[in-house]
This record gives structure tokens, sequence and C-alpha cells, in this order.
């Protein structure tokens, strides 16, 4: 069943791009995360520009954290005071993020920068948590308790100011590195197409000490509004966004992640993440050898913008 | 495609004939399509060109045989061509050049391989193949000389070829006739949107005799022509509908999957 994208401008197979939005769904069901940066790569893979894939991800991701967002809210599990202030830092590092697209694609260097940013950070994120996920599934053999890792020692980040207090969370920490935090997501997830979920979590539980409780769902809001945004703006300057392409992957990827959400729950907790930091980490080092490895071709080509 | 007896064929055309060379041949073509239509489900298209080759003064005898090359160009645009280089262990993007007005598409038909149709000095000068075509070019430091054998030229060649795009097919015309031919024009999926120019050129003992033109048009029309001009046209719209898409997409999974 092949399909013309108006954007990308080459036929695809239907089933396959389903296939693709319902396993990547189901990964990201879970996982709890919205699953970018195994989707861009995917499309990229199929022969989709890695302009195109990026934007159009943007508009898939925003669906997956949309339907997580309103199982969690339905739970009440999202802290809105904290979604609130890191949006204000997540949208500003978006529009950053969206303008150095725009710049890095002019100069003929967005690839390189996709394929070095996907490298580096699966590659020392993937092995964060492995290295974590090794250390918890060994001291559990060993018949210790899985240790929460909250200690109470205060780290500088603690100490800046205009400090704020999230109820819901029962956390009192800088407005500083909850917009930071926000900035740099919105920012990579532009550039990168991923939501940054599997980069958020940690930061909000590692670096403001936000309880396991709520922090998937806040991540869930954070990734929704930072990549509904990212679709407009990429829409609004690139004019890159295939919305139809985008369509069929949130058709398959919301269908699978309710399918992954169910299977996530009978799983346990530090075993599943070390498989996800061993998908990420596997990614990553796929990216590297793309870089690494002599290409078949030395040459590609592209059209010029033509209103330059 | 229309089966048509040849001689009815030529009569057809005739009100289409091209002003006749002073050698005496006339040249009438026609496509079997004028406007290709990319639909969602285009998955590339084959378009035939008719031609036949008119006498005019009864006197003069048929030569010993025609030759017939047919150049198909597609929309023009700038085209950038990069070259990878090994940087800090990586491969970057280092060297570009950019081809100004470079055809989308690009074929040439003929009916045997080109240097036996007419020397490669005839073909250089009527700049007719891959290699004679002029792609004028920019460098990023530097102005370089472009010739045929620039590396640059031939990756762009080379790539475009690969995905159907450039093409000389030196068996792509056929002669059913000592003076009617056909030629199929395959159009691969990707190709451009656009006006197409088809340039048919009659050669005989060498030198070209006669030509005429055949232009085509490939548009998008429904579905696909809405959203290319909506991305295109209005980006803010589009972007916010396909947003709202996405949150409704979301919303109607959480809705038809609830449990709680």
């Amino acid at each position: 069943m092949e399909i013309y994208l108006p954007i990308a401008d080459l036929p695809v197979n239907v089933l396959v791009i389903l296939a693709m939005g319902l396993a990547v769904g189901f990964i990201s069901g879970m996982f709890g995360i919205g699953g970018g940066f195994l989707m861009t790569p995917l499309l990229i893979f199929l022969g989709i520009s890695p302009a195109v894939a990026v934007a159009s991800v943007t508009g898939h991701i925003a669906a997956s954290s949309m339907s997580g967002a309103i199982s969690y809210w339905r739970r009440r599990a999202i802290d809105i005071a904290l979604c609130f202030m890191l949006l204000a830092g997540g949208i500003i590092g978006t529009a950053s993020g969206v303008w150095l697209f725009t710049f890095l694609r002019e100069i003929g260097q967005l690839d390189i920068t996709i394929g070095l940013s996907y490298v580096l950070l699966l590659s020392i994120v993937g092995a964060l948590m492995v290295a974590e996920g090794v250390r918890a599934i060994i001291r559990a053999r060993q018949g210790k308790p899985v240790e929460l890792r909250r200690p109470g020692s205060h780290m500088w980040i603690h100490g800046l100011p205009f400090k704020l207090r999230f109820k819901r969370s029962r956390i009192y920490v800088s407005a500083i590195p909850v917009w930071g935090i926000g900035f740099i997501i919105g920012f990579v997830g532009a550039i990168m197409g991923i939501g940054g979920g599997f980069l958020l979590v940690p930061m909000l539980i590692y670096l403001l000490r936000v309880p396991t409780a709520t922090v998937i769902g806040t991540s869930m809001v954070l990734t929704l509004v930072t990549m509904a945004s990212a679709t407009v703006m990429h829409a609004a300057t690139n004019h890159l966004v295939d919305a139809l392409l985008a369509l069929i992957l949130m058709v398959g990827g919301v269908v699978g992640a309710q399918f992954g959400a169910r299977a996530g729950q009978k799983m346990r907790g530090e075993r599943l993440r070390l498989l996800l930091g061993i998908l990420v980490l596997a990614v990553g080092i796929r990216f590297a050898l793309n870089l690494v490895l002599t290409p078949d071709s030395l040459y590609s080509i592209r059209p010029a913008d033509t209103d330059t | 495609m229309k089966t048509l007896c040849a001689p009815a064929f030529v009569l057809m055309l005739g009100a289409l004939a091209w002003p006749a060379s002073a050698a005496g041949e006339r040249l009438v073509v026609s496509l079997s399509d004028h406007r290709v239509m990319v639909t969602s489900s285009f998955v590339g298209e084959e378009i035939v060109l008719f031609g036949g080759v008119e006498q005019e003064g009864a006197s003069r005898p048929p030569r010993s045989g025609y030759d017939i090359v047919v150049t198909v160009s597609g929309p023009r645009q700038n085209t950038v061509t990069f070259r990878k280089e090994r940087m800090l262990g990586i491969w970057v993007n280092a060297d570009s050049r950019v081809f100004e007005e470079a055809p989308s598409y690009l074929a040439v038909l003929s009916n045997r391989p080109l240097d036996a149709i007419a020397s490669s000095e005839t073909l250089r000068r009527l700049q007719l193949g891959l290699d004679n075509i002029p792609m004028p070019q920019t460098a990023s430091v530097n102005i370089a000389a472009a010739g045929s054998d620039d590396p640059f030229r031939l990756a762009l060649i080379r790539i475009k070829s690969s995905r159907g795009l450039y093409r000389e097919v030196s068996n792509g015309v056929t002669f059913l006739a000592p003076a009617l031919f056909r030629a199929t024009i395959p159009l691969p999926a990707e190709v451009q949107i656009g006006d197409y120019e088809v340039d048919v050129r009659l050669f005989a003992d060498g030198a070209q005799i006669a030509r005429a033109p055949a232009p085509f048009e490939v548009y998008k029309s429904g579905f696909e022509q809405v959203v290319t001009a909506a991305a295109r046209d209005h980006g803010v719209l589009y972007g916010l509908a396909t947003a709202m898409m996405a949150l409704a997409t979301g919303w109607f999974a959480s809705v038809v999957f609830r449990r709680d």
C-alpha cells in the first residue's frame, strides 16, 4: 500500500510506517518516553531526509505524550507548577533549537550535527543508564533493598537563589536550574527531533529530587508542549513538517503506547531501566559507526534554497 | 497507451508540425499526456512520445536512416553537491559546489548510442548527452573550472542517476517505421512538480536536420496539492493544524483505551 508523502516528496508503504509507529509506540509506552530518538533514525533509514524526519516526528511525539499526559492527569500525578517553570525555559530552548536547525541547514552541516548529537547524547546517557541498571540488579541479587537515590546531601544547585516551593512534588528548589533544564530539553528536542523524556526524567530525579510519583507525568506534559510548539515552529520556518507522515506515525504510536504501558507495568523498575539503557546505547553506537566508517559515497546533494 | 496506425497518426499531427529545416524534413511530435498528475497513489509514470518525419518535396529520396535524440529536462533548481572529508576521525561535509539551475530531471533518449549518431564535437556543440549538458557551478571557496570530468559534477550525475532522475538511454527511441518513432519517458515517483521541456532532434548522416519541442507539466492535485500549498504558504496555520491533529489523536487514544 504505497502512499505519496506530500512534503517528503516520495512514496512510502503505509503499513511499514504504521508498523514503525506501533513498535516505537510500544517501547515508548513501556518506558514512559516519547521514542523520538528511535523514530527519527528509522525514518532517515527509510530514505526520508533528516530534516523532514526531525520536523515530522515532533508531531508524532506530541500525540503520544498527549495520550500519556491525560492518563497521568487522571491519576493526579502531574506537578503543574513545576511544568510551567520548566516550560518557561523549554519554549525559549525550542525556539533557539529551531533557529540553530535552520542555520545549520543553510550551511550544510545539519546532518552531521544531528548525527553527532545522537552519538554524544545517546552514548553518554545510555552508558549511565546501563551502569545504574546493572548496579541496581546486582544489589537486588545480593538481597539488599533497591536503594532509591535521594540522599540528603545538598548539591550546589540547591544553594542557588529564587527558591520556589512545588507543592505536589514536595520540593523546594531555585527557579534557575528548573529553567535551565527546560531550556536544554527544548533546545535538544528541536534539533534532534526527540522529546527528551529519557533525559528529562533522570535530570528531574537526580538534580531536582522530584519524587518518582510525579516525575513521568510532569515530563510528559513538558514533552507535549515543547513538541507541539516545535511542530508549529518547524512548519512556520522550514516548511518541512509532513502532516500525512506525522498522522500515520501518530495513529500507530498511540495504539502501540497503550500496549507498551501494560507490558511495562509487569516488569520490575530496575530491569526496565537497564533495558532502556541498552536500547539508548545501541542507537548511539549505531550512529557512531555511521560517522566513523567510510561512507559508500563521499558525495551528497540537496536543493539549494531558491530564495537565497 | 494508444495504438495508432502510422499514416493516420502523422496526418493527425500535421497541424502541430514544426517549421521545416532547410534540409526539407519536418519533425512532428506529440505526447501521450501533456499533464501528469501527482496524487497520493503516485508511484511514478511513463509518458509516451510519438513522432514522425515528414518529407517536404517528394523528389528528395529518403536518406539511409534517421536518428532521433530526445532530451527531457525537468524544472531547474540550484543544487548543492557536498563532499565529505574525514575530520578528527569523523566524516563531515567539507567542500561543496552549487550547480546553478541544474535540471531536477534529465533524460537523454536515443535510438542508438549518441557517439554513433554524431561526432563528439557535434554532440558537445549541441549540448547533447549527460556529459555535455552545461551545468554552471560556483564553489564555496573558489570558482572552479567545471569540465565534464569534474568530480562534483560526476557525483551529482551519479546520485541523480541512482534515483532514476538522470538517465541516458541509448535504446530509448524505437523506430516503428523508417519515418515514425516512439519514445517512452520514465518519470520516477521522486520527480519534481513543474514544467518539463522535451527537445526532439532529428539527425541524419551525423548532422542535426530538424528539431521540435513538446513540453509537458507535472502537477500535484487534490489532497497532495492542498497540503503542499498549505505548508508553503500558511506555515503557521499548517503547523497549528498539525499540532491540533496530534493532540486530538492523543486524546482520542486515551478515550478509546481508557480503563479506569
